[in-house]
């Protein structure tokens, strides 16, 4: 485990450089001036534009805007928006806990549905309950995101009336934040139980629209692994010992079972903690999924640059946290660091 | 029996009445900031300036009319060079749970207001960026000599040069008058940036907090000095779908939404939960010939292409019918639109006959630049390149369509690089100046803003006297001649003034549609 962290510390400085490096060279490459995205249709004189640019520090050498920029990464400074004027690091954290909220919810839908469809499926291989699950989860992963969010609010939100259409808690409730995590900050209002009754309500429609994807995936991969395991030799020598099929699977299979769907799930968990972009525009969820976009519109380069360092930070931790994981659920591994 | 239901109706009255009415608005967008000095964008200044703020003049509500606000009255001297305000007295700031006031608004927050964008050494000049672009667009820095503070209550402008549309520049979001006391104590506490976050101003709403990307809360002005507003609270809920802003409605989670779809209209005027108040759009869409090059420097090239292209077809297909033909630069709702311009026809016989006379017999291969945005004076550029390269193929003129990402594509008309280009404008302040001279002036051409590249001696004459003589009639006549000199010279098809729409429920009355497209929830009852 030791031997895991510090290969990752010695890996994360290149990592970051690399990161920083193709973030500030790839948005200069992109077709787009933020002078002219500010000005549009407007135009302004040349002197205004040059303002403007020296403003922004953009008339310096890239080079030079360069090395600034990684001495300021390196003190913990991200820079300033563009747009909003605020420190980038403020800014992604006042927007991080609601994509926290949101991604994990979703991995724990898709965690408590997914393995038991996948040992479903697994054990009633070839059974048309195997094919009914199985053509779900290539339906769900095959489904238009943008599509799929609509039919829900149209069914449950505008028919039924059963959820909220968007947002995050009732506009109603005026949450103080103190940790940015609604279901935290909840217990500190006067009407702690119905604002976190709100926030359950609201989130019931994103997470299951998030998380139908990885659902779907972690179905698939459950089974496939499963179906794996099961022909081994150990499995056989259980069943010959007597024991019934439950047993087998889950006390045998699934653990075993388990090392590829970890994987699986910390690579997804990576990609859903660092913004859902869809998700959250249709749902109006106010996390950095859509911030992002929106900074890459407005060619917002202070943004752009520092978020995707952010994001590349966030991804780099929970894969450490996977990979310790990982060497807790295989003992190979375990036995080996 | 009779005095108890008397005493139950009571009671129940007493409690409605004393619900608090909160108004829930589906926005399209967060706001950059909450200072309109700073902001160019709608939502900014529909969460700023309008709530918020007031300035010393403001625009009649649902028209283009100047109408006084935090200046009672003003004078201007013959030279029109000099303008004197008198200021409103008792007119209070909000107060907040970060700032109480001690003291009424004056002239000293109008001089911190305006020295703050126009003055490189105030403390404030450059906290949050110090981008003040409508102030330096509309070029106000070097129009300003000076400012003085002449009492409390009288303030004078003194200007470089004659400029009529003045006035009217007074009464847009970026002259919007700030607190200097504020300024001042958050300078003391070295918390400068506050300013533009947690704002305070003398408008109907008071701000009081501002949750990124999600929702923004304010509370009734109760000493608002047009009287309170009839609403207790005010919520921006931020939902920039246009799709769920739609569904929100109908579920009752707003009772208003920003910038409906054209395709939503119908069903939302079908539905009697729902009501869609219309204004005639302060825009207009239009196609420009780049006048610098072959052979669109030729008049009779433009007026062939003016003949050639079907803009009805336009209107139903592109604007779903909700739009005016367009035959002036400026909207049918300004003041001094030309009735008596005569529109080019739809009639491509004609156009083939003087592009041959222009010696065009075969036609010609060109570049036309369609939108890569949605405006509401242009929804759909592509599509409306697709018709207007097969109008112009009747003709003989190749078209090939080219587009780029908006920035870039403002860069490179900017440039001039193109030949034809699809474009509009929104207008800012309701005076024909700012169509006539900010989009086909010849300073213009250097700004930025005159995408035909057109510069004809003739109509900046008259668009410069109009802007020197301040007697209205005056104006007019040159404003007609203009657009006189325009249709006969065509240095743009001028193709729509498309209408603007606000979706809302029937509990909503009083709401006036602006032709900015602005929101002002001030004057509105909830039912």
């Amino acid at each position: 485990m030791i031997k895991i962290l510090r290969q990752r510390f010695f890996a994360f400085f290149p990592t970051l450089l690399g990161v920083s490096l193709l973030a500030f060279s790839l948005i200069r490459l992109a077709p787009g001036d933020p002078v002219m995205l500010m000005l549009g249709e407007r135009g302004g004189t040349p002197e205004v534009y040059e303002k403007m640019r020296t403003s922004l520090g953009l008339d310096q050498p890239i080079l030079w805007q360069y090395l600034k920029y990684i001495g300021q990464v390196l003190t913990g400074d991200f820079g300033t928006s563009i747009v909003s004027q605020r420190p980038v690091l403020e800014e992604f954290f006042d927007r991080f806990p609601a994509t926290v909220e949101l991604g994990l919810s979703g991995m724990i839908f898709a965690i408590l549905l997914g393995v038991p469809f996948g040992l479903i499926s697994a054990a009633k291989r070839k059974s048309p309950v195997d094919y009914t699950l199985m053509g779900g989860a290539l339906l769900g992963y095959s489904m238009p995101i943008f599509w799929w969010a609509l039919v829900l609010i149209m069914f449950f939100s505008v028919n039924l009336g059963w959820t909220p259409v968007s947002g995050r808690v009732s506009v109603m409730y005026d949450v103080e934040a103190v940790t940015g995590f609604l279901f935290i900050d909840s217990w500190f209002s006067e009407d702690s139980w119905e604002i976190f009754k709100s926030g359950l309500h609201h989130l019931l429609l994103p997470a299951l629209v998030l998380g139908t994807i990885p659902l779907a995936v972690v179905a698939r991969m459950t089974r496939s692994s499963l179906l794996e395991v099961l022909r081994e030799d150990y499995i056989r020598t259980a069943r010959a010992k007597g024991l019934n099929e439950k047993r087998v699977i889950v006390t045998h299979a699934l653990k075993n079972a388990l090392i590829p769907i970890v994987t699986v799930i910390g690579l997804m968990l990576g990609t859903v903690l660092t913004g859902a972009i869809l998700t959250e525009t249709i749902f109006s969820w106010p996390g950095i999924g859509r911030w992002f976009v929106a900074s890459v519109e407005a060619r917002d380069y202070p943004v752009i640059q520092g978020g995707i360092i952010l994001i590349a930070l966030t991804i780099m931790l929970v894969n450490l946290i996977v990979d310790l994981i990982y060497v807790w659920v295989n003992p190979l591994l375990r036995e080996h660091s | 029996m009779k005095s108890l239901i008397v005493f139950l109706c009571l009671v129940m009255s007493c409690m409605v009445a004393n619900a608090a009415k909160t108004f829930v608005y589906c926005s399209e967008a967060s706001p950059k900031i909450f200072n309109p000095q700073l902001g160019t964008d709608g939502p900014t200044f529909n969460a700023s300036s309008r709530p918020i703020y007031n300035r010393l003049l403001e625009f009649k509500a649902g028209t283009t009319e100047v109408i006084p606000s935090l200046a009672e009255s003003w004078t201007v001297n013959d030279k029109g060079t000099l303008y004197t305000f008198k200021l409103r007295k008792n007119v209070k700031f909000h107060t907040t749970t970060f700032f109480k006031p001690t003291r009424s608004f004056n002239a000293d927050d109008v001089l911190f207001s305006f020295d703050r964008m126009r003055l490189k050494e105030h403390p404030y000049h450059k906290v949050n960026g110090g981008l003040y672009q409508y102030f330096d667009g509309m070029n106000m820095g070097a129009l300003l000599k000076n400012i003085k503070k002449l009492d409390d209550y009288t303030i004078s402008f003194e200007l470089t040069k004659p400029e009529a549309p003045f006035l009217a520049n007074l009464a847009m979001d970026f002259a919007s008058i700030l607190s200097k006391e504020y300024g001042d104590f958050l300078a003391k506490k070295n918390q400068k940036d506050k300013i533009d976050l947690e704002p305070v101003g003398t408008g109907p709403f008071i701000f009081k907090k501002y949750v990124k990307d999600n929702v923004i809360r304010y509370t009734a002005n109760k000493e608002y000095f047009l009287g309170a507003p009839n609403l207790d609270n005010l919520i921006f809920s931020i939902t920039p779908d246009a799709n769920v802003r739609f569904q929100k409605l109908k579920a009752g989670e707003c009772h208003f939404i920003a910038e409906p779809s054209p395709a939503d209209i119908p069903k939302i005027e079908s539905d009697k939960k729902f009501k869609v108040e219309s204004a005639d759009g302060l825009n207009v869409g239009y196609l420009a010939f780049n006048t610098r090059k072959k052979p669109f420097d030729n008049v009779l090239v433009r007026q062939a292409i003016n003949l050639a292209l079907n803009r009805d077809a336009y209107i139903e297909a592109i604007y779903l019918g909700k739009a005016k033909k367009a035959k002036n630069p400026i909207p049918p709702t300004m003041w001094s639109y030309n009735k008596n311009v005569k529109a080019y026809e739809y009639n491509p016989e004609k156009a083939k006959k003087l592009l041959a006379q222009a010696g065009y017999k075969n036609g010609f291969s060109a570049e036309l630049w369609t939108l890569p945005v949605s405006r509401p004076y242009n929804p759909n550029g592509k599509r409306m390149g697709e018709m207007m390269q097969a109008d112009l193929a009747k003709i003989g003129i190749k078209i090939k369509l080219v587009t780029y990402k908006w920035a870039e594509y403002l860069k490179r008309a900017a440039n001039g690089e193109h030949t034809l280009l699809q474009l509009g404008w929104t207008g800012d302040n309701g005076d024909p100046d700012n169509f006539l001279n900010t989009l086909l002036g010849c300073d213009a051409v250097e700004n930025g803003s005159n995408f035909a590249k057109w510069c004809d001696k003739k109509f900046q004459y008259h668009i410069e006297q109009a802007k020197i003589v301040t007697q209205l009639d005056q104006r007019i006549k040159h404003y007609m001649k203009a657009q006189e000199i325009f249709k006969n010279q065509a240095p743009w098809v001028t193709l729509a003034h498309s209408t603007v729409f606000k979706a809302m429920s029937k509990k909503v009355k009083g709401y006036k549609a602006s032709p900015f497209g602005a929101e002002s929830f001030y004057g509105v009852v909830l039912e």
